[in-house]
């Protein structure tokens, strides 16, 4: 064990520049200025989103209450928490709800995504290396143009009298057109769409590295190629399953553009209902609380994950 | 490995030019009134709790070709590293030329690197990595063309001067890194497994051009290795290194031949080991009666230790001799089965079980063309040796 | 290469064609000469002509492509700080916290970004009556933050397989530092930073739920425009944006690959 930590601190990375690190002016600027750049406008936001979900909303610039007030003539003050908008998430079920959808909607695409996504990693990663280069490029081109305008094209293709009804009548399949857009499943298929890079990549990157040796030592040892699929390539693959997933799953639960665009009214999703809670009805302390809860129970337990799982699987 | 076994004839090849200039270095290190160049002096390096380097205290001399030997983690390029400044020890002082180095930053210390990786800047042409540091002194364009150019002709990189590290091969990165090096004309160049990337035979021609070099410019060389056929050719002296202690100093010839433990034995080149407890000890010789050879064995060196130790004697496998009838000895010799022989060309090793089952290695060179039949497989032979080729090891 | 079997060639194939279906659909109707999307009218370049005479979104474009270069260059500046700091600096105190701060944005939704930021503004706001009023100022703040998190995570991979004893040689060759960084370090993670400034202006340019947060009134970007128009609607001019943009991608991408594949070759080249 001893030895373990040893070698990995003598060999290891970040051994060297002592001097860069002792460099005392050079080293305040290069870590402070991120340092204090996220502080500001990162990590203060939090807690100012945590301090106004403890307000009440009120008819005012800006629409709420003061935590704190200060009567300076009897030099009295006073702080006034208020729960009241935790309370309500917890009362109506409607927030319930709509944690409880966005977490299956994402669930669900995320399947869906590593289901289409593996054998196109797959087939990448098996090509010549031109040819490679060429798929590869063809995964990260549709990554590259606005999102927006991607998830425009599918409410064009799905409308009623749209090219994919169209199709789908001309071959028989439906007499009649489906009404498709604003339903979940056009947002399932804008999540799918707009995800599948994300999958896409990190699949690649772990199965370029698969020595096809192991793949042909498998078969030699009696495997059909099914099974060798299952006892050989997917446990390896892990690492990328893991990574593609959560790159999916975590902003698809908080997505906000694909269920405005393509989902229908009963749509649920958390996101979207804080957008709403903010812009339409102007409630920011409710915003403040719904997304407190989503940092909660969402965000944290995932990075508190992917901090365990340490930060060599970094896909980018 | 079995490329241990021919240091002692490699060593006879040195070239023995007799000019002046490039006379071999004087042998600094047996004057007892030399000044040391290079002084270690009770270097500690710990990382966390493991302590890299233990308590290395080490003079190293002027035009000496030093080289640290020692396996993986052994703390040699920890040594190195410390050498050179990219490492700062936890207790202990360098001196460089009488100068304590001690919070003296890499970039100022009259010291160079050659990395075991070349570390050449894959962004900057092989001119321009020679010249890079010559650059950083603030030299003039014209002696910086001239000091470059010299040197990239000395190692034959000259018309290759405008390419690209990516499009060199490796005996030509290394050549750069080396001119790269020795281009500031430092007072003492360490050399980070210096040979590692190259394949066999070109290591052989470089390791020679290398001692060249160094003999040329009279330059401070100290090697780090963990290849001991390469630590026997270049060296002066070797330093072997074991979990972060130096265990011996000495000579090739010395470490060799008078290993001062079994670590050191078995770690550079092959050898038979057999335990036995001293009955003998006289001035001039000891006699050991070892279970494990036997019979008793007879060494002509006195050794200081407790009558009855358990003692180990070292033979090394081209000393024992092998015949079919019985040597006119009743000392260093033994009796046994041959089991297995390996053919390899200059010579044949032999393994033969004794009748206590202890298995001995024996090499025998092959003098005439066809030697190869005298002894077979199944022969039951005699192992003898003489009593000034083994030698007693009480740690 | 018999490994690749039907099922997968045939799945792929259907995978690329989800991919692009919505793109071509696109390309194709921005020549429409027909406003309705069902109905193809011929050939035209109407909506092109449209697009440049609408100044709402010439005006918003605009807006954001300097909002977009602004954001880039300084996440660029900060990320290549912050991913050198947790490289290059050994232990230091804080770096755990710096670390998760880094990483942390690319988890976040937008929707908790850009709330959060809205709200930090309009509390110094109060306070300090910085900064006054919201605008292009206040997205390029938001957008600094989060892009500087991928910028910061490309240059920390490229900064961590690069050969430390490279850096280490320019020290032991003579050179300080600062010298160091701006001669050795740099030119050699430019290609992450170019990656890094380009990811970080595309992320800029597509973002849409985090400037509707920040922004103020009347400073409109060009993803708010978008939404606004297609919520009510196909809007032709919009089709011919969309391949405006993806045409400059695939020449993006294109000018990549040939560089890519030249570098290639010219490694292959060294004789022995």
């Amino acid at each position: 064990m001893k030895k373990l930590t040893a070698a990995s601190l003598y060999a290891g990375k970040n051994r060297l520049m002592g001097y860069l690190a002792r460099h005392k002016w050079g080293r305040k600027v290069v870590v402070g200025i991120p340092f204090v750049w996220l502080a500001l406008f990162f990590f203060i936001p939090f807690v100012v989103v945590f301090k106004i979900s403890l307000s009440e909303s009120a008819i005012a610039i800006p629409p709420y209450t003061d935590l704190f007030s200060w009567d300076v003539e009897d030099a009295y003050a006073t702080l006034k928490v208020n729960l009241g908008n935790f309370l309500f998430l917890l009362e109506d079920s409607y927030y319930l709800d709509a944690y409880l959808s966005s977490l299956k909607i994402a669930a669900i695409s995320t399947v869906i995504t590593l289901i289409i996504g593996f054998p196109m990693a797959y087939l990448i990663a098996r090509s010549e290396p031109r040819r490679r280069m060429f798929l590869l490029a063809m995964v990260i081109l549709p990554f590259w143009t606005s999102f927006l305008l991607r998830v425009y094209a599918w409410m064009a293709l799905l409308k009623k009298n749209g090219p994919v009804n169209d199709v789908l009548m001309s071959i028989g399949l439906i007499d009649e057109p489906l009404r498709i857009l604003n339903t979940d499943i056009a947002v399932y298929i804008g999540i799918v769409y707009t995800y599948l890079p994300f999958m896409i990549l990190p699949l690649y990157a772990v199965l370029e590295k698969l020595d096809n040796s192991l793949l042909e030592a498998a078969e030699d040892l009696g495997c059909r190629p099914f099974q060798t699929f299952f006892l050989v390539t997917v446990p390896l693959a892990m690492p990328g399953i893991v990574a593609g997933c959560l790159l999916v799953f975590i902003p698809v639960v908080g997505e906000y553009v694909i269920p405005a665009l393509l989902g229908g009214s009963d749509t649920l999703m958390i996101g979207r209902v804080l957008w709403d809670e903010f812009s339409k009805n102007r409630d920011w302390p409710m915003a403040s609380a719904v997304a407190t809860v989503m940092l909660v129970v969402l965000v944290v337990p995932i990075m508190l994950a992917r901090n365990r799982m340490g930060n060599k699987e970094e896909t980018y | 490995m079995t490329t241990a076994e021919h240091p002692a004839q490699t060593e006879s090849q040195t070239d023995t030019a007799v000019n002046p200039l490039t006379a071999p270095a004087p042998e600094l290190w047996r004057d007892p009134n030399a000044k040391p160049f290079v002084v270690f002096d009770g270097i500690t390096k710990e990382f966390g709790d493991f302590t890299a380097v233990d308590n290395i205290s080490l003079d190293i001399y002027k035009r000496e070709l030093f080289c640290l030997l020692g396996g993986s983690g052994s703390g040699k390029s920890t040594l190195l590293r410390m050498l050179a400044g990219f490492e700062q020890p936890t207790s202990g002082r360098i001196l460089i030329d009488g100068v304590d180095m001690s919070g003296i930053p890499p970039w100022n210390r009259p010291v160079n690197m050659m990395f075991q990786s070349y570390a050449l800047f894959p962004h900057l042409s092989v001119e321009k990595n020679v010249a890079f540091g010559l650059r950083r002194e603030g030299m003039a364009d014209g002696d910086v063309k001239r000091r470059v150019q010299e040197i990239l002709d000395m190692v034959q990189m000259g018309h290759l001067a405008k390419r690209k590290p990516h499009q060199l091969s490796g005996g030509q990165r290394q050549r750069v890194a080396l001119a790269r090096s020795l281009v500031k004309r430092p007072k003492l160049l360490l050399l980070d497994e210096p040979l590692g990337a190259l394949d066999k035979k070109l290591r052989e021609e470089t390791q020679f051009e290398l001692m060249n070099i160094q003999e040329e410019l009279g330059v401070t060389f100290i090697v780090v290795t963990h290849d001991q056929e390469e630590a026997m050719t270049l060296a002066t002296r070797i330093g072997v290194m074991n979990q972060g202690e130096i265990v011996q100093v000495g000579e090739p010839h010395d470490i060799y031949e008078y290993p001062n433990s079994r670590f050191v034995a078995s770690f550079i080149g092959s050898v038979n080991m057999f335990e036995g407890v001293v009955t003998v000890d006289e001035v001039d010789h000891v006699i050991i009666d070892s279970a494990e050879a036997g019979g008793l064995l007879r060494v002509d060196h006195g050794i200081s230790c407790a009558p009855n130790q358990k003692v180990h004697v070292a033979l090394r496998p081209e000393k024992i001799t092998l015949s079919h009838d019985k040597p006119d000895q009743d000392v260093n010799c033994m009796f046994g089965k041959v089991e297995d022989i390996a053919y390899m060309g200059n010579m044949s090793i032999f393994r033969i079980r004794l009748a206590n089952g202890k298995e001995v290695r024996v090499t025998q060179p092959n003098y005439a063309r066809d030697i190869k039949g005298k002894f077979t497989w199944g022969d039951m032979v005699y192992l003898h040796w003489e009593v000034d080729s083994s030698v007693v090891l009480t740690v | 290469m018999q490994r690749r079997s039907y099922f997968l060639n045939t799945s792929a194939l259907l995978g690329f064609i989800f991919l692009y279906l919505p793109m071509i659909s696109l390309v194709i109707y921005s020549f429409n000469k027909s406003k309705l999307v069902t109905v193809w009218g011929g050939w035209s370049l109407q909506w092109y002509v449209e697009l440049f005479n609408n100044d709402e979104i010439m005006s918003a474009a605009m807006l954001s492509l300097k909002i977009a270069f602004v954001a880039a260059s300084l996440s660029v500046v900060l990320g290549v700080m912050a991913g050198f700091a947790l490289t290059r600096m050994g232990r230091f105190r804080g770096k755990m916290v710096l670390s998760g701060w880094i990483s942390a944005p690319l988890v976040m939704p937008d929707v908790i970004t850009g709330l959060s930021l809205l709200l930090l503004f309009v509390t110094l706001e109060n306070l300090f009556g910085w900064p006054s009023g919201r605008g292009a100022m206040t997205i390029i703040i938001a957008h600094t933050t989060f892009c500087m998190a991928y910028v910061a995570v490309i240059v920390q991979s490229r900064l961590t397989d690069m050969d430390e004893s490279l850096e280490e040689a320019a020290m032991d060759l003579g050179a300080k530092p600062f010298t160091l960084f701006f001669l050795v370090t740099l030119p050699l993670i430019a290609p992450a930073i170019i990656s890094g400034w380009l990811l970080a202006f595309t992320l800029s340019l597509d973002d849409l739920v985090i400037a509707s947060f920040v922004a103020g009134p009347g400073n409109s970007t060009l993803p708010m425009i978008i939404f606004s128009k297609v919520r009510l609607g196909v809007t032709p001019e919009i089709n011919a944006l969309a391949t405006l943009m993806i045409l400059i991608v695939a020449i993006g991408v294109v000018a990549a690959m040939y560089q890519m594949r030249r570098r290639e070759k010219q490694e292959i080249k060294p004789d022995a």
